[in-house]
């Protein structure tokens, strides 16, 4: 099982992402923005970071980087991607999500230790986990409050697409405690905590965001 | 304005020139002339005036830090000393740390998210240009009072800042302290240390070497940011009247910071640099000034060359702008193409911009004709040295003669309000609402951060080792007795990262004083840094580099004097290290260390306005056995913690939060157990059945214990004062929301 974690320039946590694919059983291949093939992966991770430095919106630049041509045609056939804080950012610029991410409500950089209820386990990131599941990792954004129109909410709702949501207070003031939603076909996932930095008590708050690198296996075994 | 040229210079001898305005002496402007034997050019006053600063020469500190050299321990650790950008320590397993603090106090207060943020930038390129990787920051703080107008402006900003840029760049924010006294009003002290990682063959240094080779300046392009900082803002001290001087104030770019290090980290890691020096301070006058006289000392540069944001810049300007996110490389020809190549890849402006000769001059042209032809050595390193002035201050034996007299705690009722008002006043408080504001876990390697004793991080994710870093000033005793307050300091830091099981390897500090031509600050000044050369000496800890700050004061009010240590230690493996509290109840808690009467200096003293007694006097052999011991016991503490300011009720308040498992402490002298701030003391936390291997270990090291009590239930209870965590947490963690949103 190959992942690709994509490095745009800005991006930090490409190896974080990288290491997490290894610690869930898959072996992880580094894709560049410029470049012109997908190298074979079976699945695509864009980690977090400040592609080109947030500049002009969060992603704004980095969805028209070569790379993301590549994944918006893989991602239409199904293969699964997943945007994790930043990434998630660049898929909603990409419109493989809908809705935006804006400004924390207190607009303050937040760095903290969230709890999260898992929603949807029926995703290709998600199925290592039972529905209902709280699980606690690390949150730390800028502008990681999800924002969109009232028929969108209702349809993400409607169908089922909210994947995970942030238990107690809003941390950031995203409708409907919103911390990652999917597509319609629930191949692309978007999230705004980092599961990437709980596989282990060692250096994260927990080991529960090892599931959603362990789920890529189950989607593949399908 | 008409171009000054070395010709012109010479046939006009007679030119006025602004040099007091560039913040040169008469004398210093002589002994250029002399040096010269012809008047400087206006672009070769410009670069002698940057390099000249009290910041880049260290004329006022050179005749007292030179002691960090004659008093260095020996020490085979130490691969690249005092110097160099950043010292280098070895740490075993074929690595090698780096690490160094630098302020950036007069920036942030003048624009303070920009001031801040430059400050995390320029530590980062100094650790970079040694050839590491930076791996994590800190940023020990220090604010005017906490409800005071002017410290809503700073201390926001400030935060925003070093958040801003350091989460852009990715690296984790792994502790720092946040202090406030009226005497930083007006003078916030910013400083920024990082910590970065290479292999011993990877380290590289600031030497223009080989002639033929290229002169090579790469990422951001110049701009008219930040011109004159170093002159005219950090060895100054601010009247009230006159301009804001912003235009001093650097604008920085963390993306393009991001770009240029991993750009920088792919060049060394193809061994295409000969030597490297990072543009920070004084620009392009540094770093060619350095590169050359690090080397033979021969340089040409063609200044026309350089990449400009604004064209109308002068070359004058150009040599003095302190645009951020600049690097400049010694290359050999043959490599040039490869690094061209890894810039391009990057993104990066490269140009190539000068060559090293086999002479001695640092020759410098603006479209052909010579506009600085100079000794390098004269602009870098041969700056004037002053031996100032210096005594003692007559308030020091006013206030070590008075007595701290503070109302004592007696009742249930009063030792209760005594905890709770130092749980919640501004030092003590929960520093969440700054540190959640920065990114802790990115790179993964994070083992401890803030609100630890000490920060860590591992490098090693195969064999599990790493380093710890801590931090620490206790002004209050600097005040009273700077000699004690720096070794204080020292041994406060070393301990920090001992309580987690860290072995204490090697030093860097960042001296931070009021204006050097205060015979007093003088005096407090030199007698700091005797203080940490003897105390190093002392500890076998070498001093690997550091930083001096003066002119923080306004008007005839200087700061306290703030010399902030900076120790780092190695842990074998990160899985091992003791946590600074506890998870369960049912554990056994002691204390380290004998509790003495030591009220002077002390947090409960401050809240109570009084700023006299005499200091503690550091016992470092004793500090060194406990240290010794808590890296011993390391083995089977649950946790330990260190207890500094606030005494005890501090050092319990933080335990029992941290997990939220209460104690029942039991104390027989109550008020001073609990409010002394007696150095070298830890609490630790062990299972019951351990009671005897620590008791051996105590006989051995000859370190006292007592028993304070057992961890558990939902309060912290002391004798008959029942205090429920509930209510100690919002007392702690409310002081910060409340005071700045």
């Amino acid at each position: 099982m190959r992942v690709g974690v994509i490095t745009f320039p800005g991006t930090l946590d490409d190896r974080d992402a990288a290491r997490a694919v290894v610690a869930g059983g898959s072996s992880a291949v580094s894709l560049w923005h410029a470049d012109s093939d997908l190298k074979n992966v079976d699945a695509v991770i864009l980690p977090g970071g400040f592609s080109y430095g947030d500049y002009l919106r969060c992603g704004a630049i980095s969805r028209f980087a070569p790379v993301m041509s590549l994944v918006i045609e893989a991602a239409g056939k199904g293969m699964p991607v997943l945007g994790i804080c930043n990434g998630f950012q660049v898929l909603c610029e990409s419109h493989l999500l809908p809705g935006a991410l804006t400004r924390n409500s207190d607009l303050h950089f937040l760095c903290r230790d969230q709890e999260i209820e898992i929603v949807n386990n029926t995703t290709a990131w998600t199925s290592s986990y039972k529905s209902g599941e709280k699980i606690v990792i690390p949150l730390k954004n800028g502008e990681g409050s999800f924002q969109c129109d009232d028929n969108t909410l209702a349809e993400l709702e409607g169908e089922g697409r909210v994947i995970a949501r942030y238990v107690g207070q809003n941390p950031n003031g995203s409708r409907n405690l919103i911390a990652g939603i999917t597509n319609t076909r629930g191949n692309v996932v978007g999230l705004m905590p980092h599961p990437e930095h709980a596989i282990n008590e060692l250096t994260g708050p927990s080991a529960q965001g090892l599931g959603f690198f362990t789920s890529i296996l189950n989607a593949m075994v399908k | 304005m008409s171009l000054d040229t070395v010709a012109i210079a010479q046939s006009t001898p007679e030119n006025v020139q602004p040099f007091a305005e560039l913040g040169l002496k008469p004398d210093e402007y002589a002994r250029i002339k002399e040096i010269l034997g012809r008047r400087p050019t206006s672009s070769e006053l410009a670069m002698y005036s940057v390099m000249w600063s009290e910041h880049c020469s260290y004329k006022s500190s050179k005749v007292h830090i030179k002691q960090f050299g004659d008093k260095a321990p020996k020490s085979d650790a130490l691969l690249v000393g005092i110097g160099e950008n950043a010292g280098v320590v070895d740490v075993g397993q074929g690595y090698a740390v780096t690490f160094k603090i630098e302020s950036h106090n007069h920036p942030s207060f003048i624009e303070p998210y920009q001031g801040a943020a430059t400050g995390v930038g320029g530590i980062v390129r100094d650790i970079l240009t040694m050839g590491a990787r930076p791996i994590a920051v800190m940023d020990p703080l220090r604010f005017g009072p906490a409800d005071a107008p002017d410290t809503r402006r700073v201390l926001p900003g400030i935060v925003a800042g070093v958040g801003g840029y350091g989460n852009c760049l990715g690296l984790p924010n792994i502790g720092g302290e946040v202090v406030f006294d009226e005497t930083y009003i007006g003078n916030p002290l910013v400083n920024a240390l990082c910590v970065g990682v290479m292999k011993h063959s990877d380290i590289k240094l600031a030497k223009a070497a080989g002639a033929g080779n290229l002169v090579v300046l790469y990422g951001a392009k110049t701009g008219g940011d930040g011109i004159g900082g170093v002159s005219v803002l950090a060895s100054e001290t601010f009247g009230s009247g006159g301009s804001t001087k912003r235009p001093s104030v650097q604008v920085g770019d963390p993306f393009v910071e991001k770009v240029l290090i991993e750009c920088s980290l792919e060049i060394f890691a193809e061994d295409l640099v000969v030597g490297i020096q990072d543009l920070g301070g004084a620009g392009l006058s540094c770093a060619t000034s350095e590169l050359a006289s690090g080397g033979s000392g021969g340089m040409k540069v063609a200044l026309d060359k350089v990449p400009l944001r604004d064209p109308s810049l002068s070359p004058e300007e150009i040599l003095m702008s302190e645009s951020q996110e600049r690097m400049c490389a010694i290359v050999e020809p043959s490599k040039i193409e490869r690094f061209l190549e890894i810039c391009k890849k990057w993104d990066v402006t490269v140009t190539v911009i000068g060559e090293v000769t086999d002479g001695d001059r640092l020759e410098i042209t603006w479209n052909g004709e010579v506009i600085v032809n100079v000794p390098p050595r004269t602009v870098a390193h041969e700056g004037p040295v002053y031996n100032r002035p210096m005594a003692q201050p007559a308030y020091i034996d006013e206030v070590n003669s008075q007595k701290v007299n503070v109302p004592m705690p007696n009742s249930a009722a009063e030792i209760k309000a005594a905890v709770l008002k130092l749980a919640g006043a501004p030092n003590l408080a929960d520093k969440s609402w700054v540190t959640a504001q920065y990114d802790k876990y990115v790179q993964g390697n994070t083992i401890q951060a803030q609100p630890d004793d000490s920060g860590m991080v591992r490098l090693d994710e195969t064999t599990n080792l790493g380093v710890a870093i801590s931090t620490d000033a206790n002004a209050n005793w600097s005040y009273l007795n700077p000699y004690q307050g720096a070794k204080l300091a020292l041994a406060e830091a070393a301990r920090n990262i001992a309580t987690a099981g860290a072995r204490p390897l090697a030093v860097t500090n960042c001296l931070n004083f009021g204006s050097p031509e205060d015979p007093g600050v003088m005096w407090q000044f030199a007698e700091s840094v005797r203080g940490l050369a003897d105390g190093c000496l002392e500890m076998g800890l070498p001093v690997t580099g550091g930083n001096v700050s003066f002119y923080n004061q306004t008007g005839s009010v200087a700061i306290l004097p703030t010399p902030v240590i900076g120790v780092l230690g190695v842990i074998q493996d990160v899985r091992t290290r003791t946590p600074m509290s506890f998870t369960s109840a049912g554990l056994e808690l002691y204390l380290l260390g004998q509790t003495q009467e030591d009220l002077a200096g002390s947090e409960w003293a401050f809240l109570h306005g009084q700023r006299v007694g005499q200091s503690p006097t550091a016992d470092l052999a004793r500090e060194m056995r406990l240290i010794e011991l808590l890296l011993e016991g390391n083995a089977f503490f649950s946790a330990a913690h260190d207890l500094s300011q606030g005494g005890l009720s501090a050092g319990l308040t933080e335990m029992v939060l941290r997990h939220n498992v209460g104690a029942v402490i039991s104390l027989s002298n109550p008020a001073v157990d609990l409010l002394s701030e007696t150095p070298g003391r830890v609490i630790v936390a062990i299972e019951s059945k351990k009671n005897s291997q620590l008791q051996a270990l105590a006989n051995k090291y000859s370190i006292e214990i007592s028993k304070l009590g057992t961890t558990g239930g939902d309060s912290l209870t002391i004798n008959e004062s029942i205090i429920a965590l509930s209510e100690l947490r919002e007392v702690h963690t409310s002081t910060f929301p409340r005071l700045f949103g």
